[in-house]
């Protein structure tokens, strides 16, 4: 049977001799690099080319590659837009990568913030002097990596104003954190010294509920939701990747907005 | 001296740049359904896992935000060409109105002709300036959804960040939408899929008009 894709008019077989060398030009170009590329090679033969280890590897080097283009299209002094307090979500809306019944509080009158690495003075923070830090306010669009978003307003010293009470070295490139729940996270020290990335203590007015990161969560206007470390007890300041929960499965680290 | 040979119907470059982009759109279109299912914009609308490029969103991301450099890039190069050669102008345009009605009844009738295959009709151009005009949006709302606070005052201006997410869908829905038909075309009309790859028949040289 002849098949249904065959040209009703044949092609003059002379064609073929008069453009050889063009035509092994597409079979190479055309083909190779963009007929044959890993997309179309998965539908083709049906394997699974997106658990090869070499594609993932090469997908992370991309990555790592956009977290460059991300950091170069941050801005640090546009901040993002904010919103009347009336809109506020109130309780906020709960996400983690366990269910809100499995939330463990943590007791304000053990708890303490450690620091560590290229700061000055390391002492830890009790929540008592944490609470008597001048607080700003800001009333911004949560937006998740799923693609939902909420507005929620939060408050609490910025980080910056921590990081230079402390005496952080702010041209290490990254600031990173433990919590009570085993989320390490980390971000860019560009966005540790943007105006809108608190130390937040409180959601509405009032202190933080425990299923929102009692006493203190990180809230940045520039990140995705899961950057946002919840129950801080430990804040670092380096120059070594520290990676985060997510980030070490095969999220993209830098994750701005 | 020898003269030069008249142009193809689809020159060499044009070829390349075709098939990378039907590479990177099907790597955008599969991984952007592993994306939608996430969290998904018509209730009850998901794509299930074999139609979904990447075991679950994290992966599905990586490959939308690789591939995304391969379509923008390889798009704008198309468009570039495109403009410098002329060559858009001399094969969408000009759409008249009275020949696309006559061609969609014709259509209808299931009068289908393409018999040369150098000449575009009227709904074909059409189709072509919406695909690349789809093209050239979905990189933009793509880039709002990514950056949506760098981009904030754009972003207030389209609706919003659900309003934007919703139009980066539609987008796809207009992508898919001409994939289908433009396969099924080419499926029925296989010189033509065969002109994509050995670049079609000699064009006439331009004549001047008198």
């Amino acid at each position: 049977m002849k098949s249904p894709f065959r040209p009703k008019k044949l092609p003059d077989p002379a064609i073929l001799d008069n453009h050889r060398g063009r035509i092994r030009l597409l079979e190479r170009r055309g083909l190779i690099q963009g007929g044959l590329s890993l997309g179309a090679l998965a539908m083709l033969t049906g394997c699974d080319v997106t658990s090869d280890a070499s594609v993932d590897k090469g997908l992370r080097l991309m990555s790592a590659w956009n977290d460059r283009v991300q950091a170069a299209l941050f801005d640090p002094s546009h901040l993002a837009p904010t919103y009347p307090a009336s809109m506020i979500l109130k309780p906020p809306k709960f996400n983690a990568y366990y269910d809100i019944t499995k939330v463990k509080p943590v007791d304000a009158t053990d708890w303490k913030l450690e620091l560590s690495g290229l700061i000055s003075d390391k002492r830890p923070w009790n929540l008592e002097r944490l609470l008597t830090l001048p607080r700003s306010e800001m009333v911004i669009k949560h937006i998740c990596v799923e693609g939902w978003d909420y507005i929620g307003g939060w408050s609490g010293p910025t980080l910056r104003s921590f990081l230079e009470r402390v005496g952080a070295d702010v041209r290490a490139k990254y600031v990173a954190f433990k919590t009570a729940d085993d989320y390490p996270s980390s971000i860019d020290m560009a966005t540790a010294l943007h105006p809108q990335t608190l130390l937040a203590t409180q959601y509405a007015g009032e202190p933080l509920a425990d299923p929102f990161g009692f006493p203190v969560r990180l809230r940045m206007s520039t990140k995705l939701g899961y950057k946002n470390p919840k129950w801080i007890t430990a804040i670092e300041v380096t120059n070594r990747y520290p990676g985060g929960y997510w980030e070490n499965l095969g999220e993209g680290w830098f994750a701005g907005i | 001296m020898t003269k030069a040979k008249p142009r193809r119907l689809h020159p060499l470059p044009v070829r390349v740049m075709h098939w990378i982009n039907a590479v990177a759109m099907i790597v955008m279109i599969m991984s952007g359904w592993g994306i939608y299912d996430d969290y998904v914009i018509i209730h009850g609308l998901h794509f299930s896992s074999n139609l979904r490029l990447g075991s679950w969103a994290a992966p599905s991301l990586l490959w939308h935000f690789a591939g995304m450099w391969v379509l923008a890039l390889n798009g704008l190069a198309y468009l570039v060409y495109g403009v410098v050669t002329g060559r858009l102008r001399e094969r969408m345009l000009p759409i008249h109105a009275d020949a696309l009605v006559q061609t969609v009844r014709e259509t209808l009738h299931f009068k289908i002709s393409h018999d040369d295959l150098t000449v575009y009709n009227a709904v074909q151009k059409l189709l072509y300036i919406v695909v690349i005009l789809a093209g050239v949006s979905q990189v933009a709302t793509g880039l709002l959804v990514w950056k949506p606070v760098q981009f904030s005052s754009v972003v207030a201006l389209l609706g919003g960040f659900q309003a934007v997410r919703i139009e980066h869908f539609i987008g796809m829905c207009v992508i898919v939408g001409f994939l289908i038909v433009h396969v099924a075309l080419s499926l029925l009309v296989p010189q033509t899929l065969w002109a994509m790859l050995s670049g079609g028949p000699r064009l006439q040289p331009r004549e001047e008009s008198p």
